[in-house]
């Protein structure tokens, strides 16, 4: 078994990546899918923070990673402002009925 | 194996099970924990990383507010009187096939590209540099980044409101 290296932190960023998005295409529920996309963002912060320790060893890969979680805050909070309203207008928060527009 | 591969491998399957957890469970409440257990095994990683400003950033931000918001979003949206807080799948079948797809590429691609690796260097105290750098060339984007906060919090307070007109 080879040292843990940048592999080791790519591989475990694809795994938790695919399985954010494994969530976001599956589940109904609005709340699910926004999880999914917290975990697809942890996932791009593992990558930026190994690359920042074996490739760049400077700090900018940190440094990105701090604004993605700062932008992974609001974005939370908006979405679940909306998935309140989507709840408040049809009494579901399930994707696949929350078709109005829809023709 | 050392202590750092053994950490490592006990954080990565930490992560990894509890988002599998996550997905694969039909209960709210089990895929809002598995999260929880997710982002936290994530905050490991970052300290193996050495990242340790970001790791205790990722445990207050992501585990103390996120999960806690995302809780709040689960309770205020279920009906409390059936066995709704369930959440159903669609189309697992070609959803599981995109990921393992996705994911056999991915892996490709990290095997087969030569990374311009350094050898990581001594793990250093972050937390000193990141004010720096944030306080000198990256001040532009920290003032955008506050108020793109201070708008989502307007924004979601008036959202959310209940409407009394």
């Amino acid at each position: 078994m080879m040292a843990v290296g940048l592999h080791h932190f790519l591989v475990l960023s694809a795994l938790l990546f695919v399985l954010g998005l494994l969530a976001v295409i599956t589940k109904k529920n609005a709340v699910t899918v926004l999880m999914g996309i917290e975990l697809i963002l942890n996932a791009a912060n593992i990558n930026f923070i190994a690359f920042s320790r074996y490739v760049d060893t400077d700090l900018d890969g940190q440094l990105f990673a701090l604004f993605v979680i700062i932008t992974a805050a609001a974005a939370a909070a908006v979405a679940l402002a909306i998935v309140l309203n989507i709840y408040k207008q049809m009494r579901s928060v399930n994707l696949d009925e929350a078709d109005t527009l829809a023709g | 194996m050392n202590y750092f591969d053994l950490t490592f491998y006990v954080f990565a399957i930490g992560a990894v099970v509890s988002a599998g957890m996550m997905v694969f469970s039909r209960n709210l409440i089990y895929c809002a924990v598995g999260l929880l257990f997710a982002l936290a095994s994530v905050a490991g990683i970052y300290v193996l990383l050495g990242a340790d400003f970001l790791a205790a950033t990722q445990l207050m931000v992501y585990v103390g507010g996120i999960v806690a918001l995302l809780l709040f979003g689960i309770m205020l949206s279920v009906k409390f009187t059936g066995v709704e807080l369930r959440t159903g799948t669609l189309q697992m079948l070609p959803g599981l096939m995109i990921a393992a797809g996705l994911f056999l590429l991915l892996v490709r691609m990290v095997f087969r590209t030569e990374w311009a690796v350094n050898q990581p260097g001594e793990m250093l105290p972050t937390t000193s540099t990141i004010g720096k750098r944030i306080m000198t060339d990256l001040l532009i984007p920290f003032e955008i980044a506050s108020i793109l906060l201070l708008v989502a919090l307007i924004g979601a307070a008036y959202m959310a409101r209940r409407e009394r007109t």
